[in-house]
């Protein structure tokens, strides 16, 4: 019997490790509570845009980030508003734990004028270059080389920002991912590639689509240093991130960062589950819910009480509420500037 | 401005785009070079010849050869406040980067609602000759004119490429600056101070009433080269370059018209949705009154561009080609 080199026996290591390491120590508390509050404000806002998709509030494509929400967080609890993150068409996670307001999320999503991207995204184009969310994209893989790109900026002007990339497992045999990892590396460009692999690319499985499904070990093959961590486990991502941002600011050049990981709904709103995966993969993965799994954890350890994580999950639900009834109060966009901005001023 | 007359300094081409890169570099810290062999090498047509001694490693960048990778990166570069120059060497090898110049540059400042600038220079060289063969070749400029977001310039003159090429570097959008490599090293009076041309003003090359031709690219000196033997004929033919083709200056196209009546537009790029095509089009929307025969167009062949000399000359319109059509549209 061939004895299968899986992912899932892979994260249990990793998160084997992460334990072993005393991590959740090292955190201070109000940091696992931004953690959570993070998590928790991703998770209501999918599952609130989840129930506007339904109710057709939302009439272009809606993909969520339910199970994947450990990632953004821990990752972007590192980054500086002058940070440039470049995303994916998964994006929601990302816009949100950098900083955009869910009000702003939402009525992008609702295509309304005070939208992130003023309507003309959705969600698949969420721009906030004020908090540096520099896209996300429809397209899988050019978010690895712009992330490329503002590393190449950043140093530059001799600044000690960061970029940073977002990507999926689908974009890791695209030429994207082969280019951006080897310029970054050639030239010691600060940027960081998060790939969160959570095994299928829409519903095609990361196994048939590569021999190699070790990311962190094909990073190796470019000479990118890379390291694989469960990517339900906050705690493991935030560490990990901690130290490739850190290098990356400091002028010690690019890592890798491979999350893995699982998206427990469809692939975008209004698909089903079409039997490319079984419901026993899905209930296995649910039962490692990273927000749980995390309040489990802090609590057990006596870091916070089962009453404050309550605290942010109301004070979320009302954020959530709030951004509703914004979003559906905001006028839509004025059909007069649908050509608008397509060049700059002058020249 | 400076004026296009004769100042008694002559250089080629590329030379007086070089002074123009040379001066916006030494102005703007932000501005850095990537491309194969642009580094020490000084480019594969000398387009950074001395700058890498000059401004160093980090703003002259050679690249591997991934089209497709530092086209991206440019686009994540501009976003973050500097301004990436592509240099490209054949435009054929960008084609690799199509998605990277459709989806996301072209398309940045749009989506950002004018947030984000897009400063990034795409050049190098564009067109048919010395037996470059099929994928060093192409033009396909028509299709950026067609997709929103890209300026598009097609300089024919050592002057025009000196000030447009500075426009260029002080642009906000992304910029394709095609240079044709019949014209590489052609050689004219160009100042030595600095000095820009803005986008979207077409120049007339030679003025005349009987017949209008705009050419693009190499088919402005072969339409003035047609010109002088047609005025032998006594037909007296306007010659426009319209130097940019996003923007384009219809103004001065229509003016013209207006004064001849009739119109060719010559280009060694495809015909199909073509800039003939547009120009066409616009004329018959905006000067229809003012036309006295049917617009005509010279194409090269709609055809990949094949290697054998015969073979090559034969896919690009000639200097006898274009006399002929303005003939036929003068008898008209």
């Amino acid at each position: 019997m061939l004895v299968l080199h899986t992912p899932e026996a892979q994260v249990s290591r990793a998160k084997l490790k992460a334990v072993k390491q005393g991590v959740t120590m090292t955190i201070p508390t109000e940091q696992m509570l931004a953690l959570y509050r993070t998590m928790v404000r991703i998770r209501q806002c999918e599952e609130q845009l989840a129930r506007s998709y339904a109710a057709g509030t939302i009439t272009g494509a809606c993909h969520t980030y339910v199970g994947e929400e450990a990632i953004a967080t821990g990752v972007c609890a590192h980054l500086r508003h002058d940070d440039a993150v470049f995303s994916t068409h998964r994006g929601h996670g990302h816009a949100l734990a950098k900083g955009v307001p869910p009000r702003e999320l939402v009525a992008e999503l609702f295509g309304r004028e005070t939208g992130c991207s003023g309507g003309r995204g959705g969600s698949m184009h969420l721009f906030s270059p004020e908090v540096g969310m520099m896209g996300t994209s429809g397209i899988v893989g050019p978010c690895i080389l712009q992330a490329t790109g503002a590393g190449y900026s950043f140093q530059l002007l001799e600044t000690d920002q960061v970029g940073v990339a977002f990507f999926g497992d689908g974009a890791v045999g695209n030429g994207a991912f082969h280019e951006g990892l080897n310029l970054a590396t050639i030239w010691d460009l600060p940027v960081v590639f998060i790939c969160e692999n959570n095994m299928y690319a829409t519903e095609v499985a990361f196994a048939y689509s590569a021999r190699n499904t070790d990311v962190a070990g094909r990073a190796a093959g470019y000479g990118l240093p890379a390291e694989m961590v469960d990517g339900n486990d906050v705690v493991a991502i935030y560490e990990a991130a901690e130290a490739a941002v850190a290098k990356a600011r400091s002028g010690g050049g690019p890592s890798l960062i491979e999350c893995r990981t699982y998206r427990t709904r469809v692939h975008a709103e209004g698909m089903g589950e079409s039997g490319y995966r079984s419901q026993e993969e899905i209930d296995r993965w649910k039962a490692r819910d990273p927000i749980a799994a995390f309040a489990r954890r802090v609590v057990e350890a006596g870091d916070l009480t089962d009453a404050d994580l309550q605290a942010v999950d109301d004070q979320i639900t009302a954020e959530i509420q709030d951004a509703v009834a914004f979003a559906t109060d905001s006028p839509w966009p004025d059909p007069a500037t649908v050509a608008d901005h397509i060049y700059g001023e002058g020249a | 401005m400076a004026s296009p007359e004769k100042v008694g300094r002559e250089i080629t081409y590329t030379e007086a785009a070089r002074e123009a890169l040379t001066s916006a570099m030494e102005r703007d810290s932000t501005i850095f070079v990537l491309g194969e062999g642009i580094g020490e090498r000084g480019g594969n047509f000398n387009t950074t010849k001395g700058l890498y001694e000059r401004f160093g490693p980090r703003r002259l960048r050679d690249t591997p050869i991934c089209e497709r990778g530092f086209v991206g990166l440019c686009t994540g570069a501009a976003m973050t406040g500097t301004r990436p120059i592509v240099d490209f060497m054949f435009i054929d090898f960008i084609l690799d980067a199509v998605g990277e110049l459709t989806n996301q540059i072209a398309k940045i400042q749009y989506m950002t609602s004018g947030r984000l600038k897009m400063p990034v220079l795409l050049r190098g060289c564009v067109g048919v000759g010395g037996g470059a063969a099929t994928h060093h070749s192409g033009s396909y400029f028509p299709f950026f004119v067609n997709v929103p977001g890209f300026r598009v310039v097609v300089p024919t003159t050592p002057y025009d490429a000196k000030g447009l090429l500075a426009t260029a570097l002080r642009c906000d959008d992304p910029v394709l600056f095609l240079e044709h490599k019949s014209l590489l090293n052609v050689r004219g009076d160009v100042p030595d101070e600095d000095y820009s041309i803005p986008f979207g003003q077409a120049r007339v090359c030679r003025e005349g009433t009987h017949v209008t031709i705009v050419g693009v690219g190499p088919l402005v000196p072969k339409s003035l080269a047609a010109a002088a033997t047609l005025a032998s004929e006594g037909v007296s033919v306007e010659v426009i370059d319209p130097r940019t083709l996003a923007p384009l200056d219809m103004e001065t196209i229509l003016t013209s018209v207006g004064k001849t009546g009739k119109l060719l537009v010559a280009d060694e790029s495809f015909g199909p949705c073509g800039i003939g095509a547009e120009i066409a089009a616009q004329v018959m929307d905006q000067g229809f009154d003012d036309l006295a025969a049917p617009v005509r167009r010279l194409n090269g062949v709609h055809t990949p561009t094949p290697y054998s000399p015969p073979l090559e000359a034969a896919v690009v319109p000639s200097v006898d080609q274009v006399a002929a059509a303005v003939r036929e549209l003068a008898a008209e």
